[in-house]
């Protein structure tokens, strides 16, 4: 969501503010822990309790944080190039950002989801999706390093993804932007005519390797499909979306699209759904799309692929259902239980919570239906529905669960994160954000298990909170404790780009199980040089590979003669195998190279087309060693 | 003295100079000495192991690691291949688990005394040799090294810590050594006993 349609939110808040008086009285029940300096304090030599991985909206990347310091630790470049290690430059990975759009270089990444098994967080990988060109990414967690990306095609705008189901067997992904499907140029009134539409992608993890690969695409109709949850335990079956824009309007959309009462959650059985596949009724079906894999300390592959299996809801009954959401809902979540499914209707001015076990009850039975939309029966509000949260608070985006009973839901427009019981469905808490939250986090709190410790609000804007820095502050996220009775605001943090969403981890689930070195006898890089009698250089016509190897403190070879015009290749292994002992490359001068920064063990290439006759200097930017400086030489360039 | 060098050695004595010969076996399998190393860089330590026949590092890389730090200091390269003495040890250790094993044939006290005189000697060789070879290691230094300073030497301690520049070396015995001590101790013990045992036959 950007700036503009927050102000214009931030416009209709008013609106909806003088029409429910009461609602914010709450804010003033927020506590700040009056001992909080010292429950976020880490002393030096300590470690954090918590991992957040968050992702980076427009940055493209993931950060990841330590908690409760909020102290940063590591970008991890996913869909955006990365100058401080070369990400997306150098001869391994620059095909990680290729796509059937060519090389596409950035994204705006939203949602950070973690592998699970048994609903229950994993360790093993982390997702993040891509909304502008649509792709899904796997970062592994013993390298934390972008394996994997997979581009999904015949959708526009993947927001609501990736989200995972119980066991990872799946990740979704679903159309924001709902275009013709396949793609044609049409006259754009032809959306309010039923002529663009929505895909819902199945998106199969391999549970052994992750490997990613799309399983089945559901053509659904023509509205914005926002966002999603996947259910747990008895709700493991199902998958479930946001959507808005049922209206189909296809101009002025922040009226258009704000006319009806309620939109929709669609409930998605994926289970049947690959049950009809099996059985044949998905077809074969158009779009180009590209994977991109890098295995450990290998070049990137860059595979175009086409065709998918697609599925018409008609064609498969018993496998989506409509749920009526007021008003515009956004988030869909699913309670560690796997009963309740909470709507973030974003206009609405209750938090409508579905039962799942009415709607598995009623759907159906003909009695509860209200309509059928192409092939999908629309079940009656009243028919699911659990109950409401009165009067929360206004604009309610998102919730999360702490496994004690209690949910916890951001609210975008009154700039607030409400603490509210399931069950009863009444508000215990308010809790304000500084300002205007999105999403928000709890340790493992989409998990059936929450580690329900800490809690994240991810704030869009940060006016009066830190040093002026410009016409844009930072995004922040705030920090709560959440293990007693009442919420307690803790600290707050800039972040890098806007993040969206985030996962918590436990640390003591992943800081064991980081790698620490690429081990030199398994490195299978097609030019690794494993020992410094094997450095060389071998002539290709006018192309010239170099086989260099770096430990502390030179490189070798580290005299290079070339010609104007020639390619050179310096494929530079780092013989180190200690741990965090990463040596850089850089030559002067270099266009359309950055630096590299290689992994002990670890081999990667820079290519450069030597310029003009001269003496061009290169070295290891990160300082490695006491004779760090000394590790440094020269290529000559010839006429 | 002469009755006690013949003297046959009581069958406890005899199946504990068998237990010294089947647990000296062990000692092919694991390291005898460590030395560990320890630097702000290395909050969790390097470490380097002799084994019988060879040296290697307390995790695969740490002999990598220990050569890279002392590389700066012009110290030779540490690889099992360049020290003969790894080439005939596990011979002498052979001969000591040999004898054992004859004692069991020939059971008499004298042997038991050869036994504690080879281990003395094969321990205080080995020692100096150890000694030795840690000075020519810490002595023998590259004019070309990046780093010299002068009067500085890298000898390790043979026994116990050293600090030497920012590192800080201790040396000790490994299992492979408390075990040839343990040796040691148990002929001496049988010694001292076949000695008791002698005189209350006097009586």
């Amino acid at each position: 969501m950007n700036k503009k349609s927050n102000l214009i939110l931030i416009i209709l808040g008013v609106t909806l503010f003088s029409l429910i008086p009461n609602c914010k009285k709450g804010a003033s029940t927020a506590t700040l822990a009056s001992d909080a300096a010292s429950r976020v304090y880490v002393a030096p030599g300590e470690k954090d309790e918590v991992y957040a991985f968050l992702s980076g909206g427009f940055s493209g990347q993931m950060s990841v944080y330590g908690i409760p310091s909020a102290r940063l630790f590591k970008i991890i470049p996913v869909f955006s190039v990365f100058p401080e290690n070369g990400y997306g430059f150098d001869e391994e990975t620059k095909d990680m950002l290729k796509t059937t759009h060519g090389y596409v270089p950035w994204d705006d990444s939203h949602h950070v989801e973690a592998s699970m098994t048994d609903g229950k967080q994993d360790g093993r990988w982390m997702f993040l999706n891509a909304n502008n060109t649509p792709r899904l990414a796997r970062i592994d967690l013993k390298s934390f390093e972008t394996k994997e990306i997979l581009e999904i095609p015949n959708t526009a705008g993947n927001h609501a993804s990736p989200f995972a189901t119980e066991n990872t067997e799946y990740l979704m992904a679903a159309t924001r932007f709902s275009v013709p499907v396949p793609q044609a140029s049409v006259a754009i009134d032809s959306f309010s005519k039923g002529g663009f539409k929505g895909t819902v992608t199945m998106v199969k993890v391999d549970k052994n390797t992750g490997r990613l690969s799309i399983e089945l695409q559901v053509l659904v109709p023509g509205f914005n499909y926002d966002l999603s949850h996947c259910g747990k335990k008895k709700s493991h079956d199902w998958c479930f979306f946001s959507s808005y824009n049922s209206e189909q309007a296809h101009k002025m959309l922040e009226v258009g699209a704000s006319k009806k009462d309620k939109d929709f959650i669609l409930a998605f059985n994926w289970v049947r759904a690959k049950e009809c596949k099996d059985q044949g009724k998905a077809y074969n079906f158009g779009g180009d799309y590209v994977n991109n894999f890098h295995d450990e300390n290998k070049p990137a592959v860059s595979t175009r692929l086409s065709g998918v299996k697609m599925l018409n809801p008609k064609d498969c009954p018993g496998m989506m259902y409509y749920m009526p959401t007021p008003k515009s809902p956004h988030g869909t979540d699913v309670d560690s239980t796997g009963e309740y499914i909470v709507g973030g209707g974003k206009l609405a001015s209750v938090i409508p919570v579905h039962s799942f076990s009415k709607m598995i009850e009623v759907k159906d039975k003909k009695e509860h239906h209200s309509t059928e939309i192409e092939g999908i029966p629309v079940l009656k509000y009243e028919s699911t529905l659990a109950g409401e949260v009165q009067k929360p608070c206004l604009g309610p985006l998102h919730t999360e669960f702490d496994g004690q009973g209690y949910a916890y839901t951001s609210c975008f427009v009154s700039s607030e994160v409400v603490k509210w019981k399931l069950g009863t469905w009444e508000v215990v808490q308010h809790l304000p954000a500084y300002y205007s939250v999105g999403h928000l986090s709890i340790v493992g709190g989409s998990s059936t298990e929450p580690y329900g410790k800490y809690l994240i609000a991810m704030n869009k804007i940060t006016k009066d909170r830190y040093l002026p820095v410009g016409m844009e502050l930072p995004q922040s996220a705030q920090l709560y404790d959440i293990s007693s009775g009442k919420a307690e605001l803790l600290s707050d943090f800039p972040t890098v780009g806007e993040p969206h969403y985030s996962q918590m981890i436990p640390a003591k689930l992943l800081m064991d199980k980081t790698a620490k070195l690429y081990p030199l006898e398994e490195n299978k890089h097609p030019y690794a040089t494993k020992s410094e009698n094997e450095a060389k250089i071998v002539r290709l016509g006018s192309t010239i590979h170099i086989y260099m190897t770096a430990i502390r403190s030179h490189f070798k070879p580290d005299i290079i003669e070339a010609k104007t015009g020639e390619t050179l290749y310096f494929h530079v292994t780092n013989l180190e195998q200690d741990y965090d002992i990463p040596h850089g490359f850089a030559i002067g001068g270099a266009p359309n190279m950055t630096n590299l920064l290689i992994m002990p063990g670890e081999t990667r290439t820079f290519k450069w087309v030597a310029p003009k006759p001269g003496i061009y200097p290169f070295y290891c930017t990160d300082f490695c060693s006491a004779l760090h400086q000394e590790m440094q030489q020269y290529i000559r360039v010839s006429p | 003295m002469k009755t006690l060098l013949f003297q046959t050695l009581s069958k406890r004595n005899r199946l504990l100079i068998l237990g010294v010969g089947l647990i000296l076996v062990s000692v092919f399998l694991i390291p005898i000495w460590s030395i560990s190393i320890s630097a702000p860089q290395y909050p969790e330590g390097l470490g380097m192991q002799i084994w019988i026949n060879k040296i290697t590092g307390a995790t695969p890389y740490d002999l990598k690691n220990i050569n890279l730090l002392n590389h700066y200091i012009g110290m030779q390269e540490i690889i099992s291949e360049s020290i003969p003495e790894l080439l005939f040890m596990p011979y002498v250790l052979g001969y000591l688990i040999f004898g054992a094993f004859i004692t069991e044939l020939y059971p008499k006290v004298g042997m038991a005394i050869l036994g504690i005189i080879n281990l003395i000697i094969v321990g205080l060789v080995g020692l100096s040799d150890f000694w030795r070879w840690e000075y020519n290691y810490g002595h023998n230094l590259n004019p070309d090294a990046p780093i010299i300073i002068e009067g500085m030497a890298y000898q390790p301690p043979l026994l116990g810590c050293k600090v030497m520049l920012n590192i800080t070396a201790c040396s000790y015995p490994s299992y492979g050594g408390v075990i040839l001590g343990l040796s040691l101790v148990t002929l001496v013990y049988i010694l001292w006993d076949e000695n008791r045992r002698k005189k209350s036959n006097v009586h």
